[in-house]
């Protein structure tokens, strides 16, 4: 009976306690007080810094490093909350490769730019260890707000409107707080339980009760919050997940990528947790990364990424790429699914064509590739569903399948507001989302504190 | 191959780079592991007079500032002189000199202010077959306290008479050890030579507080509490011990007065930069004592290489070739007009430049052009201060370019003058030497 890497079909328990500790252990362990002093100093506190510019939430990144260098981590850590209440988990989550990193003035001098994710966890982290509370309440304002989501965006926008002495009220579908940063990130990148870690220090500000377990369309209407709040605002991300549109995919052992990673961060025992020997995860994006290297993480022994179009097109940074190469994880380019195929109701291979572009337009060539698997991913994207917005007084309206939004992130409802996932042209990050929440907070605050006045 | 052999004051060694009288030099033990490294001369650590030994603090006894990575920039000592034995200090010397003849000993000494201490101790130091002594007159802590180091080196008529003595009671060389905390460094150099002295050294450790612990209160090193002032030594003093060297190598009194250079020396371009400023040889301690006696084979190599590559035969051709282009301000060319110079393809786009210049300065580089970061330097405003040039963190990427003669300064819109013309006649002066027409 084969065990291990080589057990057939889709199966936990694959490795080792000890390899499944070991392989889940932090990606980017923190930098001690030593090395963080080293890496501050390579800051070179730029003028009009380009990092600082690069972040969605603007940062004054030259200046919490530089309070790092004279011994302030604390400061340095109110600097970052300033801006961005969830800093604590951008720092373990932000593509800072593709963001404040990729622009930093070192990495266009010698390719190594100073390492401000890890310097921003380093300052976070020393204030939230001592749970340091840098924002009073404002005085009462006997303001009501609704916050639909308990992710980044809803967790940004309630903080600030705690702040400005707002009460807020989050409802949240899930039985915990958090959205992604608790159900839809690879477990490595936020271990020891970071996320709720972080809910509790944000809530810590007070004003602020969040409802696990009610879900928009299903508990309540948005009419119901329109009515009994002063202000609402919406940051329930996207429910749905796109279909591979390939024959067969009701198969047992196709999956999809985001309820596989969430189910893994909320697993007590990874041994518990089944994956295929052979997987394939179709898909190129970040969410594609964190399942095919935790699929390879679990013990699976062969995890291919299938993208239809070519490396360059990717969403998922070089960064993830390489990340994903190093743990073993083959990435194929220019080949779309066509079929599932299936041995008695279970996936046991999956058809592929290969891609090419005609023109701007991507076709198939016609050609087509058999790749066995007992497991397949689907990471294709995720999109907003509209359903629980509808049926419940005037309509939202949406663009491009999402939450239309004023740059203040007015909806076109009066007195409800939106952000994060869930909004049209965003960029789907964390950080975008705080940044949205925030401001969108600003707005509401605005909105109730003008009594009426523009 | 460059012979890098040193002469000083008679005083022989295979290269001029000696320890100088600290630690590193106060015991048999330590000397012999730095000559089988490579050093050329020790100066050994100072000995005081017959009888019970002065006692150290048990420590801390050092101070430090450091850069990011613990570099070691600045250290300061509250160390006496040696608190062993006089007859076991002199047993070694005679010992070691014995051994390593083709190795520089110089016995670093002090004693009361008084010339029967000094004609009491001479006789026994000659007898060890050292090649010379050091009058330390700069220790500025603790000993001076008791009327010694640098309680003499701040009085020029101690030295003059310290220096007399000792001329007069050995045959030995004397090389007088100044002290840095006074205001005129030529002072006592002068007074030195008034007695007769064959050679200075300098500089001596500078008072210092490296620290203040913000929880105790006490400045660091803190003995139980309390904390008192170090003499500071490291690479951070080396600019303010070249200025001394200088001063003392360009005096008229004192010009061609044989100078060893101390001071924060760590790499052979340190020691190469003192002797081109009057220096004939080297002491080097806070270096070894952060990186151990090996380093003196990157000196040696170092300094080879460079005198190899510029053509320099013999220490002579370098000792004292930067000591002409040390002048006072009123010298300098007032017609001389450089501007500084961003080379665009090395420039990382930081702009330390601009703001050094556009909050600090002239307001002559530009942080935005068409709407592009872009730092540019604006000629019309530029003075050619060298702030950007210190403030960049690329080498060589932004330089100091002189104008021609002739060549129109955008700044003052004038030609840039051809004529040498310093402050001495310059209209503006009120004391100039011609009178403006």
């Amino acid at each position: 009976m084969a065990t291990g890497h080589f057990k057939q079909g889709i199966a936990g328990g694959r490795l080792s306690p000890e390899q499944y500790a070991d392989n889940f252990s932090d990606l980017h362990p923190p930098l001690d007080h030593h090395e963080a002093l080293v890496e501050s100093d390579r800051c070179y506190f730029c003028y009009d810094a380009p990092c600082m510019n690069a972040c969605p939430t603007s940062i004054d990144i030259p200046l919490f490093i530089r309070q790092i260098s004279t011994g302030n981590p604390i400061g340095s850590a109110r600097t970052i909350f300033d801006q961005n209440i969830l800093g604590g988990m951008c720092a373990r989550v932000c593509p800072t490769e593709t963001l404040c990193e990729e622009v930093c003035v070192r990495e266009v001098a010698e390719g190594k730019p100073v390492q401000i994710g890890r310097l921003q966890r380093y300052a976070t982290d020393a204030a939230m260890v001592e749970n340091k509370q840098f924002y009073p309440r404002a005085a009462p304002t006997g303001k009501t707000v609704a916050v639909v989501g308990a992710g980044p965006a809803g967790l940004a926008a309630a903080h600030r409107l705690a702040r400005h002495g707002h009460d807020v009220t989050i409802l949240e579908a899930r039985p915990k707080a958090g959205g992604l940063n608790e159900y839809g990130i690879a477990a490595y990148k936020s271990i020891d339980n970071f996320a709720q870690a972080e809910v509790d220090y944000i809530i810590s500000i007070g004003g602020i009760d969040i409802q696990n377990g009610k879900a928009l369309g299903r508990d309540y209407q948005l009419s119901d919050l329109t009515r009994n709040y002063d202000a609402v605002f919406l940051g329930m991300g996207l429910g749905g997940v796109n279909a591979l549109r390939a024959d067969g995919e009701d198969a047992q052992g196709v999956t999809n990528a985001v309820e596989f990673i969430a189910e893994l961060r909320q697993a007590s025992d990874l041994a518990s947790l089944p994956v295929g020997r052979r997987v394939v995860v179709i898909g190129g994006g970040m969410t594609a990364i964190d399942a095919a290297v935790q699929s390879k993480l679990l013990g699976a022994e062969e995890v291919t990424i299938c993208y239809r179009r070519g490396q360059e097109h990717m969403n998922a940074s070089e960064f993830e790429q390489d990340l994903a190469a190093a743990n073993g994880v083959t990435i194929r380019h220019w080949l779309q699914p066509k079929r599932v195929i299936a041995e008695g109701g279970k996936v046991s291979g999956i058809e592929l064509e290969y891609t090419a572009m005609d023109g701007e337009k991507l076709v198939g060539t016609g050609e087509r590739l058999t790749l066995t698997a007992d497991q397949v991913f689907k990471a294709i994207g995720q999109s907003f569903v509209p359903a629980a917005l509808n049926g419940s007084g005037a309509l939202l309206a949406l663009e491009a399948g999402r939450i239309k939004v004023d740059a203040e992130g007015r909806t076109s409802l009066p007195n409800v507001w939106a952000g994060g996932d869930c909004i049209y042209g965003g960029d789907d990050l964390t950080v975008s989302a705080v940044a949205q929440g925030r401001d969108a907070a600003e707005s509401i605050h605005r909105a109730l504190t003008s009594n009426g006045r523009a | 191959m460059a012979d890098i052999r040193n002469n000083f004051v008679g005083i022989k060694s295979p290269n001029p780079f000696w320890l100088a009288s600290a630690p590193p030099t106060d015991k048999a033990y330590n000397v012999i592991r730095a000559f089988r490294a490579g050093w050329g001369g020790v100066v050994w650590k100072t000995l005081g007079e017959e009888g019970p030994p002065v006692v150290n603090v048990n420590g801390p006894r050092y101070g430090a500032i450091w850069g990011a990575d613990r570099r070691l920039l600045g250290l300061n000592n509250i160390e006496l002189i040696t608190d062993r034995d006089l007859q076991v200090n002199l047993r070694e010397i005679k010992q070691v000199k014995m051994d390593w003849p083709d190795r520089a000993i110089v016995v670093s000494l002090m004693v009361p202010c008084e010339e029967h201490a000094w004609k009491a101790i001479l006789p026994v130091v000659e007898e060890t077959g050292a090649d010379g002594i050091e009058l330390n007159f700069g220790c500025p802590h603790g000993m001076s306290e008791r009327g010694m180091g640098a309680a003499v080196g701040q009085v020029p008529e101690y030295i003059e008479m310290v220096v007399r003595w000792c001329k007069a009671n050995t045959r030995m060389p004397v090389i007088t050890k100044l002290t840095p905390n006074i205001t005129d460094i030529r002072k006592p150099a002068r007074a030195a030579l008034a007695g007769g002295t064959d050679a200075v050294s300098l500089i001596n450790t500078i008072n210092s507080i490296t620290g203040v612990n913000l929880d105790s209160f006490a400045p660091e090193p803190t003995i139980d509490g309390k904390g008192s002032h170090g003499g500071y030594c490291g690479p951070a003093v080396k600019p303010i011990a070249m200025n001394m060297v200088a001063e003392i190598a360009r005096d008229p009194e004192t010009h061609g007065l044989p100078i060893s250079g101390i001071g924060g020396i760590t790499t052979w371009r340190d020691a190469a930069e003192f002797m081109a400023l009057g220096a004939g040889n080297v002491q080097v301690c806070t270096a070894a004592m952060t990186y151990g006696f090996k380093i003196v084979q990157e000196m040696i190599a170092g300094l080879e290489n460079w005198m190899d590559e510029k053509g320099h035969a013999s220490l002579a051709d370098i000792v004292g070739r930067a000591t002409p282009n040390v002048t006072d301000w009123q010298y300098l060319n007032l017609n001389y007009v450089a501007k500084a110079h961003i080379d665009q393809e090395a420039c990382i786009k930081c702009g330390r430049c601009h703001i050094a210049c556009e909050d600090t300065s002239h307001q002559a580089i530009t942080s935005m052009v068409d709407g592009k970061r872009h730092f540019e330097v604006i000629e019309a405003e530029c003075v050619g201060c060298n702030l950007c040039v210190n403030v960049c963190p690329v080498e060589n990427c932004i330089t100091m370019e002189p104008l021609a003669a002739g060549v129109m300064d955008q700044r003052t819109g004038r030609p840039v003058s051809p004529v040498y013309a310093n402050w001495t006649t310059h209209p503006n002066n009120p004391m100039a030497k011609v009178a403006a027409e």
